[in-house]
This record gives C-alpha cells, structure tokens and sequence, in this order.
C-alpha cells in the first residue's frame, strides 16, 4: 500500500512534520518538491503527527511538498557489483554509474550476541614500528587515529589501508573535502585497490543529514561482505563531522545538550557504529579504522573523550608522527605473545626509557645540569625518534624489534634498561653492539 | 488477574507514551505489540491516562495505535539454581542459548527462561512439615557447582507460614513444587525458582554487619595499600585507557570470594569475550573447578539497548544478593556504572525532566547511593555470614573527576581507587594513584612499615617536584635517597606485571612477607659516594627485586634471590656506617 500525504505542516531545520496514520517508528519516505526528490526518516510520532529529517535539507520545501511513506526503514543495497563503486551517503551513485539495488539490507540492524564473539587473534601488519612494536593493529579492532586538523591523518589511513591484507575496503567519507575525497579514490586506484573497495562519500558541500548515514551504510554493507566471508576493512572519516551532525539534528529537535552541545547520547550513538566491528566464527571479520580530530587539540573534548572509552585504543598522531604517549592498542597484548618471544620486551622497556628521556629533556629545557645518565637518554631519544617513530619508517615488525635492540645496546648497560634478566640473557647482542639481531625467537 | 491494556500514543527513541485503561503501577513491565513480536518495556512516568514507558528494544517499525499489554509485574529477576556459569543480557536473557536460537545477532522480542528448566538437581530437604516458616528460609538444598544452593521460602512472602508438605529427597527440575505451605486460610507453593523484583534490595536476614574482614585481591597495591572488605563498596574512576576493565579482569580471576558477578554494563562487548571463553578453560587454584563455575556475566555492552542497561545492574546486584543468602561471599564487579547514569540521562532528557549538572538529572546521587547501600555483610537467621561487595568502574568526562557521576559515587563508597593519566603512560601498572587513592577498610599489613611506606611515597614525590624545580644539582643527597626509596617501592611493589604467571597473582602470605623487606629497605640508613652511586645501587636492587617478584615463593630461585637482596642491603648499611664514621 502506498500511502502518499501532501500537507507538511511544519518546517524546522531538517525537519519536517505530517499527520499520517499507520506509519513505523523510523520508517522511510519520499519527499517531494518543487526543489526536487529526497528521502527522509521518522524520528519522532506524538499522536498522528509525524517527524521526517529530510535527508537533503528543508531548504525548499513547501508545505505542498508530497510525503510517500515507503513502508521500510533505510535500506542499503548489496552485492559483488558494489566493488569499485562510489555512493553518496544515502546510497546514491556518486560516479555517474548506474544505481544499484540487490538484496536490501537493513542499515543500523541489530548487535552481535556477545556470545558469539570470539577473541581476536590475527596481526594486521602495517609496516609501521609505532603500529606494529609498540601498538600492534589486531583483525576485528576498532580504532581511531586521534589528530589536530592539519595531520596527513587521511594518506596515513589510506597507507594503513593499502598495506593491510584485506579483501574489501569499504570507505565512509564524513564532511570531506572534495580534495581529499579524491585523494582517496586515486590513491586506491593507483595501488589498483580500487576494485576491492567501496566508497560512501559525503563531502562538506552535501547535506548534513546525509553524513549521519554514511557510517551505518558502510558498516551494514561490511556486515554482509564479512558475513560472506570476507575479511572488510572499513575507514571512517572524520568521525568528528559525524557528532557535529548529530549535534545540529539534537538541537533542532530541542534535546537539552549534555557537554558542549552534543546530546547526552553521543556515547550511545557512537559506540552503536564502532561495536560493528567483529570477527564471524567461521566467516569474515570488520576492522574499522576511523579519524577523530580534535577541535583544538583537546583529547577530553567529548567527541574524542566518548570515543576512547568506545574504541580500542587510538593512536595520536601530532607532529606527522605516532605519539607513544596516549596511543594504545588495547588488543595487542592477544597477539604480540606470538609474534616474536622479545616482542613485548621491546616494546615495554624501550617506552619506559622513552618517557625517561621526556623527563630529562624537560630538565635541560629548565636548564639544568646534565648527568651522564641524562646524557645516555639524550642520545638514545634522539635515536628513538628518528628510527622508531618516523612515519616514514617502513620495515617489517622484525626488522624494527632488531633495531630496537640495536639502540638499546649501544645506548645502555642492560642493568639500566629494567629489563628483567633472563631476557637480558636470552636477547641482549652479543658484545654489547648491534649484532645481526637477537638469536631467540 | 487484572488485566490492563493500551494503545500507543507517541514514540521518541526508545520512548514511548501509551494511553491506557485500567490501573498501571510505576516501574511495572508491559509489552508492546509489533506484528507478531512483543517488545519489554518498563512504566516510567504516569500523567493522567497517560504512562511513559521505556522500551528494552529498538523500537523501529513501532506504530501510534500500536497495543500494549500490562503485566502488573515489576521488573523481575528469576532465581534459582543453573544461573552460575550462565551469561546473560541486562534483562537475565540466557545470551548462549539466545545464540542457538537466532545466531551471530541479538533478535528483539525474543526472552527466554534464565533458569534451566530441562535439568534436574539433587533436592534435600532441611526442613519438616510443621516448621513456621517466613520468607528467606531454608526449604533445602541442591548442589550447584561446589555450593550447596538454598532452596528458599520466597522472598516476596509475606508473613508467617506453616510447612505442610515438603518434597522428599530426589531429583526435581527447578519448576517441580518443593513445599506447600499454608496459613489456614490460604496455600503457599514452593519451587526452586522465584522471582523478585531487581530495584528492590532482598531482605530475610538477621542483621547487617560493619565489613572488617579484608576480600583478598591479589593485587599489592590494593590489598596492602587501599584494602576492599568483603561486604565493603568501591569504585575505580579513570581517564580511558588507564586500566579500570584490565583491574577488574584480573579481580575477577583473583579475588578470594565464592562468586564473581561481572556486569558489562555500556561497554565494549570485546572485553567480555576474553572473560567468557577463558573462564571456562581456567582452573581456579582454590576449588580446582574452572572460573566459570563461580562466574555469572551480565552483559550489557555498549550497543545493546540502552534502557536494558540500567537494568542490568540491578539484575546483578540482584543475583548478588541471591547468592549471599546462601552465606556465600559474592562480589558484583560493574564496568562501568557511567554507562549506567548516562542511561538515566538520556531517558531523563526524553521525559523533558529539569537537568542538573551536567545534564544528568538530579536523583543521579539518591540512585547511586542506594545501589551501593546494597552491598553489605549480613548475619543470616541460621547465624551463617554472606556479603555483596560492591566494585564500580566509572568513566568520567574528559578523566576530570570533579564531574557528577564520581563525585555522587565517592560520597557512597568506602575505597577510592583512582586511576591516573600519567602512571598508564608511563606503564606504571595498575595505575591506581597511590597519593589520591584511599581506603577505609582494614590493611593485610601492620601499621607501622604500611605509615612508613606512605610517608616515602609522599616524601619521594615532594622530593621529585621540587627537583623539577632546581634541578638534581640542587638536591641534597640524602633528600635524593628518599626519592629513589619512593621509586624503588613504586617499581617493584606497587606495580604488577599482570601477564606474568607468578607477580600477576600475590598471596596475602606473600605480600606480608615481601612488604617485610621493602620496609626493611625503606627504614634503612643509606650512604653512598654521591647520586650516580645512589642511582646505580637503586636500579640493581630495583632489578633484582623484579626478579624476585616472578620467583614462585618458596622456590630455590626465591630463596637464592632474597639471599642476594640481603646481602646487597648489608653492603650499603656497612658502607653507611663507614661513612659516617669516615
Ligand atoms: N595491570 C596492567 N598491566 C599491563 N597493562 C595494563 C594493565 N592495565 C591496563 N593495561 C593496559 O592498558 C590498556 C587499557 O586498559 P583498560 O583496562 O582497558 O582501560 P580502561 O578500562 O580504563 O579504559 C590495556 O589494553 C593494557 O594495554
Ligand atoms: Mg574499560
């Protein structure tokens, strides 16, 4: 039954109001006006009044506009011919191509019974010491790249992207600007990844509340693949564009502002889109990448403070580098046991001394009196930081534990680096230097 | 039965307004029908002929005119034997028999039983017909795992009861009558399964006791430092990332009580998984059963609905007190309870309530505070001992703990363990502050060295600010000591190595006995030539400590190290003798 309503009763931000009876909660409609054709949602029913959010905006719309509800909620396309595909955030080509409509799926469908969950266990190695030693990338994580405007945070996502062994890329482009759009789709299409990968792509000139969409369509559309077998990745970006949106429909509707704006259910909001990510039993997996830049640097701006405690872990990325401080890959610990045996050796010892020669470099910026303790950490900060953290570094996970053996041994005694003995015994070079790398393994 | 009914009028989120006939009661569960499913929701607000109700569910494809169904029940949890081991939702759903109906998604509308009904257990009676009975008494038992699970007169019965009938010795599924029991004028069946509503505390015991006897975690820097006592509450608030579900991971393995009540509540389903599937393969030490046994998880995790995640902690709790009632040590571990006031607020911004700090509405204090008045030691009326202890993870905004939610909790709890940015970047594990942090409940350790060793870590830390000021250069020696002796105790006592097989799990035996020596290495007069001397013999000993610390106590390595640490410490007093002597 089609149930078309043509008296829009009120107009306000993205959203507008019908009375309409027999209509579902979140159900989907066709709006159209003079200005043209959009989709638009049930967010609220008070008696027989319904409200729409229109997906491209109100602007335009008469109160003559023709509602037709669709008798659905959002549904997402699905199927091999998405590959290489670009779509807007609600779903329409983007690429001039045709519009593609197999086996709608439900966007935003139901969690995971946390029973069938199963404890991650595959490295994904990005060739990237910071990555790879210190905050190793585990199949199935959820993970943002925590960045100030202005960070090469995009081709770091897109690096990570073409290095990960993955079948599908699936891209949610939230707020981008056109530039950096394009960006993506040339990078993936020089790497010849492009047909392995789908684009959802919202630019900065597109209607806001079709950026809301962007990250539910990538996802369910992920959800399939992986449920097919498929191990997805799925890059978000800019995760903070999508809680600005969120703001601007929460206010419009008069919800009371929890924190700077954003409504009290950001955490919620978020975490429903992150808590995606899952490796099947016996099928596909979703790893999901995001970007959360942080308006003003400030980590406990809400956006980047929800989305720590949802994510796990995040890396910082400031001064074109991966900061040891703050980043963290909360599943590393289930599979750096079984890389190398002095994986988690390194990786602990030479942070601690990293943080060591932090102190001692704020005493000399106090000008203060170096002891040769102070000047053995000098050295090997110096050290550290041009070999380790680079992020134009790019060696295997091996290569970069023997190079941190290699500046351990010529900076320090074993004694000063805390590094229990019998590890000590075990990997520590022989004669001191840098040998050829450590014998264990 | 009444039987009251309405429509729907209006949905916002999870939200719903339901015109109605008939009396409805607050906090009373209803049913809203979609199609053929029925969605749980929970009566939170009434106004004239109007209830607001929060749904369990995603409530899309709801309709206006949509029929409810009042069940005059208040939202309740089944209890009965089978429920150890088990996992379920914030609403007691069975989440591995869930599975085996709907597969890898969670399917709204679908509740099943939390208690087995397809099992037999082992009844014995511990009671004759005759016996006055009154809510909370023994009927009889069944074994349950290592416990001997009580079969109890139901909690929700009220006053005095003559046994008539009671059922013999043999094997009864939970749903078989146990007893009947009678008043002269009306008829009482029991079953081993009754229900209670979860926002209501049980009752039936003698009297509640002050916790004083310490819950051994196995972590030093608790158990030493800031003790928990069984019966007691406390909570772990800290920035993300700062350890607060790895602290309560480890808890759940270590501490030394019967059961272990997890509740994932709001946050990553991830983390529940590790204690799910490891559980069941891990011995514990104490019973030789795996952990499972002893385990119940609510989880609730971030993406399921919201409003099932204020009830889960009640379901917990609830399950907590169950168990306690069967003198039994239980200890309720909750991740994280912001999770749970941030439910509250966002239906408090949908009933349009007025917003206090943070938006969060002003019961918040009132709500937390009578959660954790549910933890406690009881006497039993049979003069049994059983205690809920209570440990809440709290999240707050931007790790400020000024904000609503810790503040509300540190007023109620009777341990404060507070996590700290700078101990988890710099891997100082388990990062809890040990300048902010506080207790009220009773150390393993006597009070002499534990003084001593506060004053070193107060000392040691003065000593490390002022040097940030004018430098080492300007630090006297002996001030230096001081500040070493503080690094020392941190490195080697207050951090743990959670992943390594021996210093992840310190008995109280071993914790006394090792504190002995580090206050032994505290209260020493030391001498040496200058600081780099000072440093050098610090980052040995320091060395050779962590050793120790992953020597299985009593092992020969143990004995050869503490020999070793003996006679470096002989080294520096004679040496500080000549010194002074010198
Ligand atoms: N006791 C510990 N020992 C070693 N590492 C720890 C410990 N506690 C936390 N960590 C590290 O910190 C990370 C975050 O800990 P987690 O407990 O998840 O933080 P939170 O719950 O406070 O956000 C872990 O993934 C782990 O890498
Ligand atoms: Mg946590």
């Amino acid at each position: 039954m089609r149930r078309i309503y043509r008296r829009v009763e009120r107009i306000a931000g993205n959203v507008i109001a019908v009375r309409a009876s027999g209509v579902g909660y979140r159900e989907l409609a066709e709006v159209v006006s003079a200005r043209g054709r959009s989709l638009a949602q049930v967010i609220r029913q008070e008696g027989d009044v319904v409200s729409l959010q229109v997906f491209a905006g109100s602007r335009g719309i008469s109160t003559e506009a023709q509602v037709r509800f669709l008798g659905h909620p959002m549904r997402t396309a699905y199927s091999g011919s998405l590959l290489g595909r670009v779509f807007t955030g609600s779903g329409e080509p983007r690429d001039g191509r045709p519009a593609i409509d197999e086996n709608p799926t439900e966007i935003g469908g139901p969690s995971v019974n946390p029973s069938r969950r199963v404890i991650p266990r595959r490295m994904i190695r990005t060739g990237i010491p910071m990555i790879d030693v210190f905050n190793t990338l585990v199949e199935s994580q959820k993970l943002p790249i925590f960045s100030v405007a202005g960070e090469p945070y995009n081709p770091l996502l897109a690096r990570i992207a073409l290095q990960a062994e993955v079948d599908v890329i699936v891209l949610g482009g939230m707020g981008l600007k056109h530039d950096d759009y394009l960006f993506f789709r040339d990078t993936l299409d020089e790497a010849g990844a492009l047909a392995r990968s789908i684009l959802f792509v919202h630019t900065a000139a597109d209607p806001v509340v079709e950026c809301l969409m962007v990250p539910d369509i990538s996802l369910a559309v992920a959800e399939r693949f992986a449920l097919d077998g498929r191990r997805v990745l799925v890059l978000l970006t800019d995760m903070t564009n999508f809680s600005d949106a969120l703001k601007e429909v929460a206010i419009t509707m008069e919800q009371i502002p929890s924190n700077r704006g954003y409504p009290g259910d950001l955490y919620s909001q978020l975490a429903a889109r992150y808590e995606k990510a899952v490796d099947f039993e016996g099928a596909g997996s979703i790893t999901i990448l995001a970007v959360t830049t942080m308006p003003g640097d400030d980590v406990t701006h809400p956006v980047p403070d929800n989305t720590g405690y949802i994510t796990e872990g995040q890396f910082y990325l400031r001064g074109g580098r991966i900061e040891p401080f703050g980043s963290l890959s909360r599943l590393k610990q289930l599979v750096n046991g079984e890389t190398r045996g002095d994986h988690r050796t390194i990786m602990n010892s030479m942070i601690q001394i990293y943080a060591s020669f932090r102190e001692t470099q704020e005493k000399m910026a106090m000008g203060f009196r170096m002891s040769d303790w102070d000047r053995k950490l000098l050295r090997y900060g110096g050290r550290f930081e041009s070999e380790m953290m680079g992020l134009d570094v790019n060696i295997p996970l091996e290569g970069a534990l023997d190079r941190g053996w290699a500046i351990l041994a010529d900076c320090f005694e074993p004694a000063e680096t805390g590094i229990p003995s019998r590890l000590i015994e075990r990997f520590w070079p022989r004669g001191g230097r840098a040998g050829p790398g450590p014998a264990g393994g | 039965m009444r039987e009251s009914v309405g429509k729907i009028t209006g949905i916002n989120g999870n939200m719903v307004s339901v015109g109605f006939t008939g009396p409805v009661i607050q906090n009373e569960v209803a049913y809203l029908a979609i199609g053929d499913l029925r969605l749980k929701a929970e009566v939170i607000r009434v106004r004239g002929g109007v209830a607001d109700l929060q749904v369990f569910e995603d409530t899309t494809g709801l309709t206006v005119g949509g029929h409810v169904e009042f069940t005059g029940e208040l939202l309740s949890a089944e209890l009965g034997p089978g429920l150890l081991g088990q996992v379920f939702d914030g609403l007691q759903n069975p989440l591995h028999p869930l599975a085996e109906r709907c597969g890898f998604f969670l399917r709204r509308g679908t509740y099943l039983e939390a208690v087995p009904r397809d099992r037999a257990w082992a009844f014995t009676p511990s009671i004759e017909p005759g016996r006055r009975v009154r809510a909370g008494d023994v009927i009889g038992t069944v074994p349950e795992g290592i416990f001997a699970h009580r079969i109890m007169v139901p909690f929700s019965l009220q006053g005095s009861w003559v046994v008539e009938d009671v059922a013999p010795a043999g094997e009864w599924r939970a749903d078989h009558v146990v007893a009947r029991l009678g008043d002269g004028s009306r008829g009482h069946e029991v079953r081993m399964i009754q229900r209670w509503p979860v926002k209501i505390p049980i009752g039936g015991y003698a009297e509640r006791l002050r916790p004083t006897e310490p819950l051994i975690t196995r972590m030093r820097i608790l158990d030493t430092f800031f003790p928990v006592a069984r019966g007691g509450t406390y909570c772990i608030p800290g920035p993300f990332g700062a350890g607060k579900t790895v602290l309560q991971q480890l808890t759940s393995r270590h501490a030394e009580v019967d059961v272990v009540i997890v509740a994932a509540c709001g946050e990553r389903a991830g983390e529940v998984v590790e204690t799910l599937r490891e559980f069941p393969h891990l011995e514990d030490p104490r019973t030789g059963r795996t952990l499972m046994e002893r385990t119940i998880i609510i989880c609730n995790t971030s993406s399921m609905p919201v409003a099932a995640r204020e009830a889960s902690v009640y379901t917990a709790v609830t399950l907590a007190e169950y168990y306690r009632q069967m003198a039994l040590n239980v200890l309720l571990l909750a991740d994280s309870t912001s999770r749970w006031a941030q439910a509250l607020r966002e239906m408090s911004g949908r009933l349009e309530e007025i917003p206090g700090e943070e938006a969060f509405p002003a019961y918040l204090e009132s709500v937390m505070a009578a959660f954790y008045e549910r933890g406690g030691v009881v006497r039993l009326r049979d003069g049994g001992l059983g205690s809920v202890t209570i440990g809440g993870a709290v999240s707050p905004a931007g790790g400020n703990f000024e904000e609503p939610v810790t503040q509300a909790t540190l007023k109620v709890v009777g341990a404060f363990h507070g996590l700290s940015r700078e101990r988890s970047n710099a891997r100082r594990f388990p990062a809890i502050d040990p300048l902010d942090s506080w207790s009220k409940y009773p150390s393993i350790v006597g009070g002499e060295d534990l003084e001593l060793a506060r004053r070193i870590l107060r000392e040691g830390n003065d000593v490390n600010q002022m040097m940030k000021v004018v430098g080492e250069e300007g630090t006297a020696l002996a001030d230096f000591v001081v500040y070493l002796k503080g690094e020392y105790l941190d490195a080697v006592y207050l951090q743990q190595d959670a992943y390594d097989p021996v210093d992840g799990a310190s008995s109280s035996e071993r914790q006394r006995h090792v504190f002995g020596l580090i206050a032994r290495v505290l209260r020493m007069p030391m001498g040496f030539e200058d600081k780099d001397a000072a440093r050098r013999f610090f980052q040995e000993l320091g060395q050779v400590t962590r050793d120790w610390n992953r020597a299985a106590m009593g092992a020969d390595e143990f004995v050869r190290i503490e020999g070793r640490i003996g006679a470096m410490l002989a080294e520096v007093a004679e040496h500080a003798q000549d010194l002074s002597a010198g």
